[in-house]
């Protein structure tokens, strides 16, 4: 139990997929200008990210790893190369089923966060969430801590980066750095911020 | 009908670039340039990747529906990705670990998605090949330009050879750690931003927002 509350703190401060691996960046540049859509499109996130990384950890499991299909007698298979596909697929799914089934179940929700859900399977936060579960062997328990920790971490990263650009528009900035120049800037340093949590290494 | 190859090829150097202009692509772009030579494989697998498969979502651009056009663009850029990921891993496994997810990540990379949905779909596969392929060299001029500095100020070397001694091994340079850390990214990135938009005045955005000019107080009677 100690072990996963320390991967869910480190996959939101430490690792967080926006500051320090720079995952979803378009996403995350193009969508923070408003503190309520980056609020509504990190909620997706965490979402659709703890759903698919523990999914696609099975798969990887009982699929795709060399000796997975054991249980299926053919233990000299090896479909690790068919990953990015696998995952790929899964992603585009999971989102079209989420879509569907918000649509039909729970309306209110779907009008809310609708028109994010289809950014969210080229959100390369997602894929690389994935795909660090795979590349670091988690089990199932941890892969679920990861995908919502990972989702939590991106969430906060965009509302916070949301938060700093609106105040930003009222700030006289030179002409060339208006709008994205600044917008990196600023990212940059909440990158620095978040950096403290894991001690800088200098 | 001939198409004018070199505006397809340039234009996306610098005055339609995808990382600046089209802010696109710039996830994977910020975490490889640490150093020259992971920087350097990437825009090339990447190059690689837009071209074909701006080229292979071209030829059947007719025979795609619609409504399943994003899944059939995935499968085949993820087929491409797959390709150069298992080559990089019996060719050069060692730089194949220093990427790590990264390669797997060209899949979503925007500006695969943004060409052969804004190109690919809409042009025969000759252009759709060279758009892809400028777009790529867009993609790789930042991305070494940044890998350059990182690289040569952070750790005095350049792919691997010193090129400014360092102070620890009793050279004189005392390299700046900051560049080996991934904000440093996001800094280069925005004054690149920055130094290009002085030049091109064209690539300004207006403010959304301006500060009034502050006036004397006048008297009012």
């Amino acid at each position: 139990m100690d072990s996963l509350v320390n991967l869910f703190i480190t996959a939101v401060f430490v690792e967080n997929l926006a500051l320090s691996f720079f995952l979803g960046m378009c996403t995350f540049l193009a969508i923070s200008k408003k503190i309520e859509t980056a609020f509504g499109l990190g909620i997706a996130v965490i979402v659709v990210q703890t759903l698919t990384v523990p999914i696609n950890n099975l798969i990887y499991r009982f699929l795709l790893r060399d000796g997975a299909l054991d249980w299926a007698g053919l233990s000299s298979v090896d479909l690790s190369f068919l990953g990015f596909v696998s995952y790929i697929g899964v992603i585009a799914a999971m989102v079209q089923i989420l879509e569907m089934f918000l649509d039909r179940f729970v309306p209110a929700l779907y009008h809310a966060l609708g028109i994010f859900l289809p950014l969210i399977t080229v959100n390369c936060a997602i894929l690389g969430g994935t795909l660090f579960m795979v590349e670091r062997d988690y089990t199932f328990a941890e892969s679920v801590t990861y995908g919502l920790g990972s989702g939590f971490g991106w969430a906060l990263a965009i509302t916070a980066m949301a938060g700093v650009r609106e105040k930003l528009k009222y700030s006289d900035v030179p002409d060339g750095l208006q709008g994205l120049g600044i917008t990196f800037i600023s990212a940059g340093l909440m990158a620095l911020g978040f950096m403290a949590f894991s001690g800088i290494r200098l | 009908m001939a198409y004018p190859v070199r505006k397809i090829l340039f234009s996306p150097v610098v005055d339609n670039n995808p990382i600046i202009l089209q802010v696109l692509g710039i996830c994977s772009a910020l975490a490889v340039t640490t150093k020259l030579s992971t920087a350097l494989t990437m825009s090339i697998a990447l190059t690689l990747v837009v071209a074909c498969s701006g080229m292979a979502i071209s030829l059947i651009r007719h025979h795609i529906p619609t409504n399943i056009r994003i899944i059939v663009q995935m499968t085949i850029i993820a087929s491409m990705v797959i390709v150069v990921d298992q080559f990089l891993r019996a060719f050069a496994y060692e730089l194949s670990k220093e990427l790590s997810v990264f390669v797997g990540l060209i899949i979503t990379n925007c500006i695969v998605m943004g060409r052969a949905e804004a190109f690919a779909m809409k042009n025969p596969p000759w252009p759709s090949f060279l758009d892809g392929f400028g777009n790529g060299l867009g993609f790789s001029v930042i991305l070494l330009t940044v890998g350059t500095i990182r690289e040569l100020f952070g750790s005095g070397s350049l792919l691997g050879y010193t090129i400014l001694p360092l102070a620890r091994d009793g050279g004189w340079y005392v390299p700046n750690g900051l560049l080996l850390l991934p904000p440093s990214a996001f800094f280069l990135i925005g004054l690149i931003i920055w130094a290009v938009r002085s030049w091109k005045k064209a690539q300004v955005e207006k403010a959304e927002f301006r500060i009034r000019e502050m006036r004397q107080p006048t008297e009012t009677a």
